[in-house]
């Protein structure tokens, strides 16, 4: 049982975050509306990707971040223009945010030519380096001195940017994690780093990954601000961020923000997570984030009930098109699996040991 | 004037940083201290910290970080203390590095530099040669000069380069090798050199071992006539072939040294690559000379046994040439 998550059951008592009551500030309801929005796409798009997968459509694993859709998007509002962000798996609403059309998500878990990748990467493997987006790559933690190498380099060209990446409870146990920010601290980068603390990493509860209760502690081991924040509240994650941010932007050297959440699926589409206690999915399921900021839209008078459920009917449309797209998008031609390796050569060519083809 | 092949490399780093103000230098103690084998003296002074960078004892996160810069438009030289040391970094360098072009279609232009080889008593993990580790990661170029001039003109290129280069520099010959070396003159990656020409059999190899190499090949022709052609292939990743064949098609017989342990070296795929294309031109097996298949051992008896000597060359062109 992962002890941490117990704890943040509604009504335990024991409810760390958040802890700030900056994190409460309002928001403009333009801004709550959009947060909606996005959490709403990124839900949808990872829906529609899950039919694809049961269609066999989708090649390799699907990786789903449903339930930590205020952690990815609430970030993710919160970063300016010519801001840096390195997503993982469980962040594909900062990469909607950020502006990654939902086609190019369609094409690249289908492994089309029209994906970001062409078909030589896989999943959310891809970024955009004019929208800001890195890709990650598998082994955890890799990200953390990357982007914060990122944000080094662009401050020194005279910007004034952040850089915010993202890890796992899991992946918080790499040396990457250690190094990476500890050497960002000592280089007083501007990196905003997310710990989404939601309680399994593959199938090992939190306390088999760290005896350190929770995450936030480790901030000033090495000398960075801390933030905790209930990562199910993505208004919350937003204010938390942006406190974050002008905290990096401002010089004052890195932040850590440890998010609580939950995963609510298994780690990629094959797992059923029976590992997972039910009363601890049941208890969680209640805290949605999609649920909480609606359930705030319509009790606070920001939309009606039905105006919400026409909103969300098409957003839910308005991916047709692009899955459409995605599906008539062609496989790639298998030369492209050579090209690009070198600066050289980014037109892949023939090669005489596959003459026999 | 001569200047020392270890100077020759700190003059190409901060030629390239006054030329280009995207580059810069990062790694364990190469500021005030001026790295643990000094090549970066007076750089601080010149360029300031924020492009003589000091890190913490972190090989990884200063790959990681150095990448991060690069993507950004920056050409950093990454300082290996040590090259042993890159072990910490292989994530960084196979994984993000080598295949940042292919998969993110983002240029990665950095230098990871460092002393490897042995011969200077340093033991296990001041010693290794780590070639052969990245010959088999595509996206990495990897250069092992043998003089002053290559090590100077290489390292030009390899900063201007726009791939992740692995520069492989021999420590033993950082004091060793001393030479006129030409102000600015840029050696392309890729290309292999004669350094002795000769047609009765045709030795390959790079780095320090181009000395021992040469050394045999004078023994060999004082004791029996025959020539030895020595070629230095400067770069492993491009390898340059076609210096190699020209040289067996006129010899036919070709021995391959390197100071890499034998097993998975990059002799096997030299020899491999001779023997599928060029196989009716060997009137001869293809000979192979390197470093035992042990870690590299610290007492002198130990090391010299170890390491290859220009006493095994000779030993095994006679084989050769008998064949």
């Amino acid at each position: 049982m992962a002890k941490a998550h117990e704890k943040l059951f509604p009504g335990t008592g024991d409810r760390r975050a958040p802890q700030l009551t900056e994190l409460n500030t309002p928001l403009s309801k333009a801004m709550r509306l959009r947060l909606f929005e996005w959490m709403v796409t990124t839900r949808k798009v990872e829906a529609r990707m899950g039919t694809l997968y049961r269609q066999g459509k989708v090649v390799g694993g699907l990786y789903r971040g449903e339930g930590q859709e205020g952690i990815s998007v609430g970030t993710a509002m919160a970063l300016q223009d010519g801001d840096i962000v390195g997503p993982m798996i469980r962040d594909l609403g900062a990469m909607m945010v950020r502006g990654v059309p939902p086609r190019d998500v369609f094409c690249q878990y289908m492994a089309r030519a029209d994906g970001p990748t062409g078909g030589r990467d896989c999943n959310t493997h891809f970024g955009d380096h004019e929208l800001g987006i890195t890709a990650p790559i598998s082994m955890l933690g890799a990200l953390i001195p990357v982007v914060s190498g990122m944000a080094w380099a662009s401050r020194q060209q005279g910007n004034n940017p952040v850089g915010l990446t993202y890890i796992g409870d899991g992946g918080a146990s790499c040396g990457d994690f250690h190094e990476g920010l500890n050497m960002a601290a000592t280089l007083n980068s501007p990196l905003v780093l997310i710990v989404e603390n939601n309680g399994y990493a593959y199938s090992t509860p939190v306390q088999a990954q760290s005896q350190v209760e929770w995450f936030v502690d480790r901030a000033p081991a090495y000398g960075v601000l801390g933030m905790q924040v209930d990562g199910n509240d993505a208004e919350a994650v937003y204010n938390a961020t942006k406190l974050a941010c002008d905290h990096a932007r401002s010089g004052k050297g890195p932040v850590l923000i440890e998010a609580i959440t939950f995963r609510m699926n298994g780690h990629a589409e094959h797992d059923d997570a029976s590992y997972v206690p039910e009363a601890l999915v049941k208890a969680w399921s209640k805290r949605d984030p999609i649920d909480i900021l609606r359930d705030r839209l319509i009790d606070e008078g920001v939309k009606s009930k039905r105006q919400i459920d026409n909103l969300e009917q098409k957003i839910f449309d308005q991916l047709k098109d692009d899955y459409e797209f995605a599906l008539a998008s062609d496989m790639p031609d298998a030369l492209y699996a050579t090209g690009g390796v070198y600066s050289e050569d980014d037109i892949g060519q023939p090669d005489p040991r596959r003459a026999g083809r | 004037m001569t200047i020392t092949y270890i100077e020759a490399i700190g003059e190409a780093i901060s030629q390239e940083m006054e030329r280009d103000p995207s580059v810069l230098l990062i790694g364990e103690d190469v500021g005030h201290y001026a790295g643990a084998f000094k090549l970066s003296k007076g750089f601080l002074e010149s360029f300031g910290p924020d492009r003589i960078i000091d890190t913490p004892i972190a090989e990884s996160a200063i790959v990681g970080h150095a990448i991060g810069m690069a993507y950004m438009g920056m050409r950093p030289v990454v300082e290996m203390q040590f090259i042993d040391f890159i072990a910490c970094a292989y994530n960084m360098v196979t994984n993000f590095a080598a295949k940042s072009r292919y998969r993110q279609g983002l240029a990665c232009p950095m230098v990871i530099r460092g002393p490897s080889g042995g011969g200077v008593r340093g033991g296990p993990f001041h010693s290794q040669n780590v070639e052969a580790c990245f010959l088999n990661v595509p996206g990495l170029k990897i250069v092992a000069p043998a003089t002053a001039a290559d090590a100077k003109g290489l390292m030009l290129s390899s900063i201007r380069d726009d791939d992740p280069v692995l520069f492989l520099e021999h420590k033993y010959l950082y004091r060793r090798i001393k030479e006129v070396v030409p102000s600015n003159e840029a050696i392309p990656l890729g290309q292999a050199i004669v350094r002795r020409e000769g047609s009765d059999f045709t030795i390959v190899t790079y780095g320090a071992m181009v000395f021992e190499a040469l050394e045999a090949a004078e023994q060999i022709a004082t004791e029996t006539g025959a020539q030895a052609e020595v070629i230095d292939l400067r770069t492993l990743a491009p390898l340059d072939m076609e210096t190699v064949y020209q040289s067996v098609r006129k010899t036919n017989r070709c021995m391959l040294v390197h100071e890499a342990c034998l097993t998975g070296g990059p002799s096997g795929e030299l020899a491999a690559r001779l023997s599928e294309e060029f196989f009716d031109w060997l009137d001869a097996p293809i000979l192979r000379v390197a470093a035992l298949d042990s870690p590299v051992p610290y007492s002198p008896p130990l090391e010299d046994y170890f390491l290859p000597k220009s006493v095994d060359i000779v030993f095994q062109a006679k084989r050769l040439l008998a064949y």
